[in-house]
């Protein structure tokens, strides 16, 4: 049995699926970029393109929802959709969480900075190759992958633990820090939440590969 | 594997990537090709029984539009009311306007059997003739007085039903030791063989197992690239695999059948505006 059209469909719903996670991935690096370089073009930019995000997560929605109305998908092929529509719904969140960054950039780029940034990016870098290995994983359909990948999330929280104990000895020690370190928390958790969305976009993985669903993110640290 | 920054450039030089956002969607990949058959509040009688009534609605050229509906609800009357058909019926009566590129198909003068050829119809069981496989698509040309080359429009027409690779090899066997499937794709391309503009299939497919059916489906999807594809079928799943643009059609109290919704077939199977449209299609009516 061929089933051409359909074919097409579900190859396009996945690759419409992996550009809105390059949109996101641009998202997270760019809102990164604008903070360190206080470049307040940038992170407006990233802003304006969430709701370009918006729209490309909605529109694959819509393209699921077609396919399950019309195509009375079974096995591999229902789980596919699924998988897609959930992981679609993680990406447009882990925008969202980019968008926060880029807003606290803006808020920031008046200011002096407060520290020079490691921890932060070296989070955001980790959050990207959670992201693109999950995505890889997804695209070979392994789950020994997803369930690797899931491990790294340690080592985001970690780092956000560390931020968030040096940004609370900066306000201890200067309360005229406080408005830029809460600032700053506020990044550092947005990415913690990027790398807890990847998580997720792991179980989806492991869903589609193995057909149950499993929670991953039990942590570790 | 692509790289972060690999797949990063290629949404960045997407076109309109750093555009201005706006509210519009993305243009349709497919073109519009207008309007081929414009029906006008078609209503159909067989002596003093009304079988279809007030029957409105466009069929989009270039695309497949699937009737579906309940039995007894009009379907086949409709579909060879699109070619004439039905007047091979004593005591069948017509009202409402059938517009075929801007012409009504049955405004005097109209030679019906210039509508069927560039009309043609498969039936719900494949009817081949008892003849060759050869002999079965030549046969429109033949009739029609055609005198060119034969052999190719043979091949074309196999090669449009994707029957030609199974039966390249015996064309002037009979048909009728064809499966049941093959049969089908026959009376398809013996339909394609005189060039027709619009092709209307009743129940194509219900006379086939699944794996066929599925063939044919395919073979539709590839037609409707250059025809204008009308099926009626009984398979609601059919007509949401295969159509771009559904009717459904349900019966009056008189036992009339009206059509009450029509629309992109992603809209009737996803957000039906009638209640009757989703009690049908959701199974539990009809």
């Amino acid at each position: 049995m061929t089933r051409t059209a359909f074919e097409r469909q579900l190859t396009e719903i996945q690759e419409d699926m992996l550009v809105l996670a390059s949109m996101v991935e641009t998202a997270i690096k760019s809102s990164i970029e604008a903070l360190k370089g206080r470049d307040v073009e940038l992170a407006r930019r990233v802003v304006t393109q969430d709701l370009k995000v918006n729209r490309k997560r909605y529109e694959t929605e819509e393209k699921c929802l077609e396919l399950i109305a019309t195509q009375q998908p079974l096995a591999s092929d229902l789980r596919v959709i699924v998988s897609v529509l959930h992981i679609t719904v993680d990406l447009e969140r882990m925008g969202d969480h980019a968008e926060g960054v880029a807003k606290v950039a803006l808020m920031l780029s008046d200011e002096p900075p407060l520290k020079p940034y490691i921890d932060i990016p070296r989070m955001a870098e980790v959050c990207i190759q959670m992201l693109n290995g999950a995505l890889d994983a997804f695209k070979d359909r392994d789950s020994a992958r997803a369930r690797a990948i899931c491990d790294m999330d340690d080592e985001v929280d970690a780092l956000y633990d560390q931020v968030y104990r040096e940004l609370l000895t900066y306000m201890a020690n200067d309360p005229r820090t406080i408005e830029r370190a809460t600032q700053l928390t506020w990044v550092a958790h947005n990415l913690e939440r990027i790398a807890d969305r990847v998580t997720n976009i792991c179980e989806r993985v492991v869903y589609l590969v193995e057909g149950h669903i499993e929670e991953l993110n039990v942590s570790k640290y | 594997m692509v790289s972060s920054e690999k797949r990063a450039e290629t949404v960045l030089l997407q076109p309109g990537f750093l555009a201005p956002v706006t509210e519009e969607g993305d243009d349709e990949s497919r073109e519009d090709h207008g309007v081929a058959l414009d029906l006008r509040g078609l209503n159909a009688w067989y002596g003093s029984f009304q079988a279809l009534r007030g029957v409105t609605m466009p069929v989009p050229r270039h695309r497949i539009t699937a009737i579906i509906g309940p039995s007894g609800c009009g379907k086949s009357t409709f579909i060879r009311c699109l070619n004439r058909m039905n007047e091979l019926i004593p005591g069948f009566r017509l009202g409402g306007a059938v517009l075929f590129d801007n012409q009504d198909l049955y405004a005097k003068g109209i030679d019906p059997v210039e509508v069927r050829r560039r009309i043609g119809m498969v039936f719900q069981k494949p009817n081949p003739f008892p003849k060759s496989i050869y002999d079965n698509v030549a046969f429109g040309a033949r009739i029609n007085g055609y005198e060119g080359r034969l052999d190719e429009i043979v091949e074309r027409a196999l090669r449009q039903s994707a029957l030609w690779d199974e039966v390249r090899d015996k064309l002037h066997k009979s048909a009728l030791a064809l499966s049941g499937g093959q049969q089908q794709r026959l009376c398809i391309a013996r339909a394609l063989a005189i060039e027709p503009e619009v092709i209307l299939m009743d129940e194509p497919c219900s006379a086939l197992d699944p794996v066929a059916t599925l063939k044919i489906e395919d073979l539709m999807r590839e037609l409707a690239r250059d025809y204008t594809i009308v099926i009626v079928t009984h398979n609601m799943q059919q007509a949401a695999r295969v159509s771009d643009f559904t009717a459904v059609m349900m019966m009056a109290e008189d036992r009339a059948g009206e059509l009450i919704e029509y629309g992109p077939t992603r809209e009737i199977f996803t957000k039906p505006q009638n209640k009757r449209t989703e009690d049908y299609i959701t199974g539990r009516f009809g």
